[in-house]
C-alpha cells in the first residue's frame, strides 16, 4: 500500500527563554493509506506536536514530510492553509464549532475558502450532515446540539473537502463514553468504506483498541509501534450496548 | 461581487452579535460624518451668499475716484477735489484696450416726494452704461437712453425699496416724482439686488441721466462743471482687470499731466478683489470648520480600531479554527477589514442622514443659509470608507497573521 504520510528524521524544537526544548527527537514514521492510528502517549510526550505538523499547522525544525506525494516542509503560510483545506479534515476535543451558526455552515466553513458555488456548498454540506446521521438538524445552532452532535458536525465539516486524511485530536475527550463509541463506528465506517486514513490523538487505552495501529509516544520518540490483529468493531459495541438497557440506566 | 456580498453577510452577522457595541462604535462614525456635513454646509452657505453679493455689484468692476491733493503739505482725502470729468470717462472708453464700457457718475442725497409720500434716498446720475457695468436689468419699464443723456431728460429709474417706500405695490413707470423740487418721469423699475458686500441697500437709489442730476437735481461742481464723482469701469475680463488699470493709469496721467515722481491724483479700485478677500475668508472658516469636525471622525476611526482588537481577542478560537480548514492570510484579513468598513460606512449613511436633518434645522432655526452639496455627500461617503480601511487595517492584518496553533489553543 502506498504511504499517505512519510516523515524522515522528523526534528523539532522550541526555544524556552534561552533553553532549547527537544519535542521531537529524529522520528520516522510511515503512515499507509487507509490506515487508522492511535497515537498515544502522556503529555509532554511530543504528540500534540507532531499532530501540529501532521496537520500542517506548523513546520518541522528539520527533517521531511511528505503527505500525498507532496513535501510540505519548505511551503509557506498560504501554500499550507491550502493544503490544509484539500487534504487534511480537523477533529478537535472542543468541537470548535462557530456559534451562532447553523450546523449547515458550520459544515460549509471550508468550501468557503474554496471557488464552490453557494448552492453546491449547501448541497454537499447537506449530505455530509446527512451521512453522520444529523439529517433534518441543518439548522440548529451549537448550543441547541448535544455534545456527541456537536462532535457530528465537526466530522461532517472534515469530511466536506473529500479529504486524503481526518487528524482527530481528543475526539472522545469531552464526550460520555456511550457518545465516543458512536463517534468511533463514525470513524470505523469513514476508515472502511471511504478510505480515508485516520488518526486519532488519545490518552484513552479504551479507544486506542479500535484502531488497527497504535503508536506510543514517549520524550519525543516513539516507544511502541504496533499492528492490532483484530481491532474492536464500534458498530458491535454499540449493539451490544443498546441491548443492555439495565446496565445503561444503572450508568445513569 | 457574491464574494462580497457574503462577505458583508457574514460581517453584519458578527456585528449583530454585540448589537450595543457595534451600535455604540458606529455612533463615533455618525458623529463625525454628520458634523463633517454640517459644518461644511454651513461654511459653504455663508461663501454663497458672500459670491451672490458680489456678483450683485457687477463683474469684473473697477472704480476709478478724484484724488487726494495736498496742498502746502496738508493732504485732503480722497474724492476732496474733482479731478475726473466725464471727457476722462470717454476718452478712457476710446483709449484703453482692456476696458469695455465706462460711466461717469456723480451721487447725492435727496428728498423725493410723490403724493403724499415723501423719502430720502441717494441720486446717482450715470450713462445708460451703467446698466451693463452693474449688471442691472429692469424689473420693468425702461432704462433711459443716450438721448435722454443728451437732452438731460427729467426721466428717473427707481430702485426696489424706493418704489415701496412712495407708490406702495402701485405699479410706478409713467408717474411723476418730485425729486429736489424737480419733476421726474419714472420710466423703470430695476430688478432688485439685495445687499452690497458692504450690508448697504443697494435697491435704495434713483438712477438718472449724469446730465440731468447735475443740472436739475445736485448742482454742478462750481470749478469744473464737467466734474464727475466716480467713475465706473468694466474690464474686458477678468483676465484684463491688471492691464485695464495700468492702461487707465497711464492715460489718466497723461490727461492730467502729472509728471514722473508725483503722486496720482485719483486712485483706482478693484472692488472684485476686494471682496474675494471676503469669499476667501470665508472659505477658510468652511475649511477650518471642516477640520474640526474632521477631527470626530478621527476620533471615531480610532474606536473601530479599538472595538476590532477587541473582536479579534474574543474572536481568537474562531480565527484559528478558520486557519485549520483553509482559510489564508488574506481572507481572515478581508474578513475583519469587510467588517470594520461594514461599521464605518453604515455610520457614514446613517451620519450623512443626521447631518443632512441637522444642517436642515441650523438653516431653520438659526435662520443660517446652509448648502450640502452633493460632492461633500460623496466626500463623506467615501471618508467614511476610508476611516474603516484605514483603522479597520491594523486588527485585521493582526487577526491574519496570528499562529493557527496558539490561536486553536486560545481560552
Amino acid at each position: 500500500m502506498a504511504a499517505v504520510i512519510e516523515i524522515k528524521d522528523l526534528v523539532k524544537d522550541y526555544i524556552l527563554g534561552d533553553v532549547p526544548v527537544h519535542v521531537l527527537k529524529n522520528i520516522s514514521l510511515k503512515v499507509t493509506r487507509g490506515d487508522f492510528v492511535a497515537i498515544m502517549g502522556p503529555s509532554g510526550s511530543g504528540k500534540s506536536t507532531l499532530m501540529n505538523i501532521l496537520g500542517c499547522l506548523d513546520k518541522p525544525t528539520s527533517g521531511t514530510y511528505e503527505l500525498d506525494g507532496i513535501s510540505v516542509g519548505q511551503l509557506n503560510r498560504d501554500e499550507l492553509a491550502e493544503i490544509r483545506n484539500k487534504k487534511i479534515g480537523f477533529v478537535f476535543q472542543q468541537f470548535n464549532l462557530l456559534a451562532r451558526t447553523s450546523a449547515l455552515e458550520n459544515v460549509e466553513l471550508p468550501l468557503m475558502y474554496t471557488d464552490t458555488p453557494a448552492a453546491a456548498r449547501h448541497d454537499r454540506a447537506a449530505k455530509a450532515l446527512f451521512s453522520v446521521g444529523l439529517a433534518g438538524r441543518e439548522a440548529h445552532q451549537p448550543s441547541q446540539l448535544s455534545g456527541g452532535q456537536q462532535q457530528r458536525v465537526a466530522i461532517a465539516r472534515a469530511l466536506i473537502n473529500n479529504p486524503r486524511i481526518i487528524l482527530a485530536d481528543e475526539p472522545t475527550g469531552a464526550v460520555d463514553s456511550k457518545t465516543s463509541i458512536e463517534i468511533l463506528a463514525i470513524f470505523q465506517r469513514l476508515n472502511r468504506e471511504e478510505g480515508i486514513t485516520m488518526i486519532v490523538v488519545t490518552h484513552d487505552p479504551d479507544v486506542a483498541t479500535y484502531a488497527n495501529r497504535n503508536i506510543h509516544f514517549k520524550d519525543g520518540i516513539v516507544q511502541k509501534d504496533e499492528v492490532l490483529a483484530h481491532p474492536r468493531d464500534a458498530q458491535r459495541d454499540l449493539e451490544s450496548l443498546s441491548a443492555e438497557p439495565v446496565a445503561e440506566l444503572a450508568l445513569v | 461581487m457574491n464574494q462580497l456580498i457574503a462577505s458583508v453577510k457574514i460581517a453584519l452577522r458578527a456585528l449583530k452579535v454585540n448589537r450595543t457595541r457595534s451600535a455604540l462604535t458606529m455612533l463615533g462614525i455618525v458623529i463625525g460624518v454628520a458634523a463633517v456635513i454640517a459644518m461644511v454646509g454651513v461654511g459653504t452657505g455663508a461663501t454663497a451668499r458672500i459670491q451672490a453679493q458680489i456678483q450683485s455689484i457687477g463683474s469684473n468692476l473697477i472704480i476709478v475716484l478724484p484724488g487726494s491733493l495736498s496742498s502746502n503739505g496738508v493732504r485732503l482725502g480722497s474724492g476732496a477735489v474733482a479731478t475726473l470729468t466725464e471727457d476722462d470717462a470717454k476718452a478712457i472708453a476710446a483709449e484703453c484696450p482692456s476696458v469695455s464700457a465706462v460711466a461717469p457718475s456723480v451721487r447725492g442725497g435727496v428728498q423725493v416726494v410723490y403724493g403724499s409720500n415723501n423719502w430720502a434716498t441717494t441720486v446717482q446720475g450715470v450713462t445708460p452704461d451703467y446698466m451693463t457695468i452693474r449688471d442691472y436689468t429692469m424689473l420693468s419699464g425702461l432704462f433711459f437712453t443716450n438721448q435722454d443723456v443728451d437732452a438731460a431728460a427729467k426721466v428717473a429709474v427707481l430702485g426696489e425699496t424706493v418704489v415701496q417706500n412712495l407708490f406702495g405695490n402701485s405699479d410706478p413707470t409713467g408717474q411723476v416724482a418730485i425729486i429736489k423740487n424737480v419733476p421726474f418721469t419714472v420710466v423703470g423699475v430695476l430688478t432688485p439686488k439685495g445687499q452690497s458686500p458692504s450690508g448697504q441697500d443697494q435697491d435704495d437709489i434713483i438712477l438718472m441721466p449724469i446730465s440731468a442730476a447735475k443740472q436739475k437735481v445736485l448742482g454742478t461742481n462750481k470749478a469744473n462743471a464737467r466734474a464727475v464723482s466716480t467713475l465706473m469701469v468694466q474690464a474686458s475680463g477678468p483676465a484684463a482687470m491688471d492691464q485695464a488699470q495700468q492702461e487707465m493709469e497711464a492715460l489718466l496721467r497723461e490727461r492730467h499731466r502729472i509728471l514722473d515722481g508725483q503722486e496720482d491724483d485719483f486712485s483706482i479700485r478693484n472692488l472684485t478683489e476686494v471682496f474675494a478677500a471676503q469669499e476667501s475668508s470665508a472659505q477658510v472658516m468652511s475649511i477650518l470648520l471642516g477640520a474640526i469636525a474632521s477631527v470626530s471622525l478621527i476620533v471615531g476611526g480610532i474606536g473601530i480600531m479599538n472595538i476590532m482588537l477587541v473582536s479579534v481577542t474574543e474572536r481568537t478560537r474562531e480565527i484559528g479554527l478558520r486557519q485549520a480548514v483553509g482559510a489564508k492570510t488574506r481572507d481572515i484579513l478581508s474578513q475583519f477589514l469587510v467588517e470594520a468598513v461594514t461599521l464605518s460606512l453604515l455610520g457614514g449613511i446613517i451620519g450623512i442622514v443626521t447631518g443632512l436633518a441637522a444642517s436642515a434645522l441650523i438653516s431653520h432655526f438659526a435662520q443660517w443659509s446652509t448648502q450640502v452639496s452633493l460632492l461633500s455627500i460623496l466626500m463623506a461617503f467615501v471618508f467614511s470608507a476610508l476611516v474603516g480601511v484605514f483603522f479597520g487595517y491594523y486588527p485585521a492584518r493582526k487577526a491574519a497573521y496570528l499562529d493557527p496553533i496558539e490561536a486553536l489553543r486560545y481560552e
